[in-house]
């Protein structure tokens, strides 16, 4: 077994991972050993193509096709340097206040989150798309938006010379995305912070992490890991577990800390999501132009967020309900096609955690709780009626059936689009904002970490990522959890002294 | 390869699920088919033992109400039946339904010739190239 030794060692790259390397920049600057472990591999430029299925295996978990235990819902999370944000589409929300509030998490203020938030809102470049770079997909939402009576805000996005590839979701090709992978990461490389990529984390055994490091396969994107493939025996003073929601939790689960914290697992929310379709008479800018420029925030009222969104042929083609000439019929309007994501913001029930297999393997139960299925069916309500008021000739309902709804039909949408209709196994949903496993609160007994994402009981092991939202943020999240992961480090920075002792004695 | 021994019941499938799908030549149901075979490449042997055996109980099921198996319906019934288990009470045959449904759906969208036929048009440099 190969031995190595850090101070401390974070695991996972993405918007979590990355603030903390970055914020513990300085550490490294002064002596510390600090390590970033990523279980994916780091793509060179050119390797993002942009096809639909090379990309979705290079970057996602599972392709892109990891399902709950169910079936019945597809959870997206990256894996790759960098993490999801390398395959987010760069909106940039600071958490409501009402929703950080509603936590109640000792020590955690959303003045500080906002902080935190604006501090990473700065460094990458986040800004309102110019006018003239919105497509026409977006400019319909609006335009739909208004006549239909709700108020479309414009997402801050953090792009650096975006040329409108449309690709956002399959990887910038024109690394105008600023992710992790581009701006703290890179940042922090330069400080003197080391990284291993392919290095899965078997499990943490006490200060130390048990990883494995695998060869690329053949024809597989991405440079080669940093180190000899094999296994590894890291020793470090302080972890920081930062592998996203379903990662940290699996990797917690695994190294057998779920009889000392109860609430590990549990508290799992992923605003699950429907892809709404509509055509037009004409072709539409659609599949150009950054995808995601607006929002219909109605959270707050009915439990449901509207995104401005453009998926690919076989994403589109999977998210439209059912098959044969109807199905091939709207995908050959490709070009006439506008796109809404309806997002619901379900809350932490007791059904809905995450576990390990046998194997170890991470294991999500999901179950659709009344109100969450409420949300979606009034998301699409009002998704519908948006893509009416827009112009559309036809609006595709998943939960309506037949899913057509024609223009005659825009004064039935009530009636046409329902909860009855909403049949898991029937329609495709699927969810990106993977939260929850490593709630933050007071104590063992109600959650996994305290506010700085410490670990209750073990001062050396913290957690960065998604995982400790105690519950559903109700908005795109990586802000969020750029602001708690920079927390976790400046805890670490704060505590250098007695969690590391003097710098060098890792070696 | 994992299609081989159900390979003529997957395509009428397909072909099914995606019309247009009929009209592929060898070399098309090669790249779909490849696509698929590669997806499922990683995933667990029960995974792809299940697979196997839900296609080949979609062969024979029709049997019971038609006398004939899937492969030799015709098009309005081979549809007919795999609406049938797109609503079944079973979430179990829904859910294999959508899992093979999604699987086609990869194999003949995700190539690019299909991309382009449905006139997908989306590329690296974006606006400059769709304003040239």
């Amino acid at each position: 077994m190969n031995t190595r030794a850090y101070d401390v060692v974070v695991i996972g790259s993405g918007a979590g991972g990355g603030a903390v390397a970055s914020g513990l920049a300085p550490l490294a600057r002064g002596g510390y050993r600090i390590l970033v472990v990523e279980q994916g591999a780091r793509l060179r430029d050119e390797e993002f193509t942009g096809k639909e299925a090379e990309m979705a295996d290079a970057l996602y978990e599972d392709g892109g096709g990891f399902l709950t235990a169910d079936g019945a819902m597809t959870l997206a999370f990256g894996r790759v340097w960098g993490g999801s944000t390398v395959v987010y589409t760069g909106t940039s929300l600071v958490a409501p206040k009402r929703v950080i509030d509603g936590w109640r998490v000792p020590g955690l203020t959303h003045a500080d989150v906002e902080r935190r938030s604006r501090k990473f809102m700065d460094e990458n470049g986040v800004h309102f798309l110019e006018p003239d770079l919105l497509n026409e997909n977006n400019r319909l939402f609006v335009e739909g938006c208004e006549k239909a009576g709700f108020r479309a805000e414009q997402f801050p996005l953090n792009l650096r010379g975006c040329k409108g590839s449309s690709l956002c979701n399959l990887g910038c090709p024109n690394q105008a995305k600023q992710g992790t992978h581009r701006v703290q990461l890179p940042a922090a490389l330069a400080d003197g912070v080391e990284a291993v990529t392919r290095a899965e984390a078997l499990r943490i055994d006490g200060t130390r992490v048990i990883l494995r490091v695998s060869a690329p396969a053949p024809g597989e994107k991405g440079e080669p890991s940093e180190w000899a493939p094999g296994e590894y025996v890291v020793s470090a003073k302080v972890i920081v577990a930062a592998g996203g929601s379903i990662g940290t939790t699996a990797l917690l689960l695994r190294s057998g800390l779920g009889p000392s914290l109860p609430r590990l697992g549990a508290g799992f929310t992923c605003h699950p999501a429907h892809i709404l379709v509509a055509e037009h008479g004409r072709p539409i800018t659609n599949d150009v132009g950054h995808p995601k420029s607006f929002f219909l925030d109605r959270a707050a009222e009915d439990g449901y967020v509207l995104e401005t969104c453009m998926y690919f042929p076989f994403i589109t083609a999977k998210n439209l309900t059912g098959f044969g000439a109807p199905h091939a019929t709207l995908m050959r309007a490709f070009p006439r096609l506008q796109m809404i994501l309806v997002l619901a913001c379900d809350k932490a029930v007791p059904q809905n955690r995450i576990s390990v297999d046998a194997d170890g393997k991470a294991v999500v139960r999901y179950a659709f709780t009344k109100e969450t299925v409420a949300s979606l069916v009034k998301a699409t309500r009002a998704a519908a009626r948006i893509f009416f008021a827009a112009g559309a000739l036809r609006v595709h309902a998943p939960s309506a059936d037949p899913p057509l709804l024609e223009r005659a039909e825009a004064g039935a949408i009530d009636a046409r689009v329902s909860e009855r209709h909403f049949r898991t196994g029937r329609i495709s949903v699927s969810a990106a904002h993977l939260m929850g496993g490593c709630g933050m609160g007071s104590s063992a007994a109600d959650s996994v970490t305290d506010s700085w994402g410490r670990v209750h009981g073990r001062p050396g092991l913290f957690v960065a990522d998604s995982s400790l939202f105690p519950d559903s943020l109700e908005i795109n999240p990586y802000l969020t959890v750029m602001a708690v992961a920079d927390r976790a480090a400046e805890r670490i920075r704060e505590d250098a002294g007695a969690l590391l002792g003097a710098p060098g004695s890792a070696r | 390869m994992l299609l081989d021994p159900v390979r003529a019941t997957f395509r009428a499938i397909a072909a099914t699920v995606v019309p247009e799908a009929s009209a592929l030549d060898d070399g098309g149901w090669g790249a779909l088919e490849a696509l698929v075979e590669k997806t499922l490449e990683p995933r667990p042997a029960s995974v792809k033992r299940q697979l196997v055996l839900f296609i080949r109980t979609i062969e024979h099921l029709p049997r019971l109400r038609w006398g004939r198996g899937f492969s030799a319906l015709t098009p309005d019934e081979r549809t007919r039946f795999l609406s049938g288990l797109e609503r079944a009470p079973s979430l179990l045959l829904r859910r294999g339904f959508w899992g093979l449904r999604t699987l086609v759906f990869l194999g003949y969208y995700a190539r690019p010739e299909a991309a382009a036929a449905i006139g997908y048009r989306a590329e690296a440099r974006g606006w400059e190239a769709r304003r040239a």
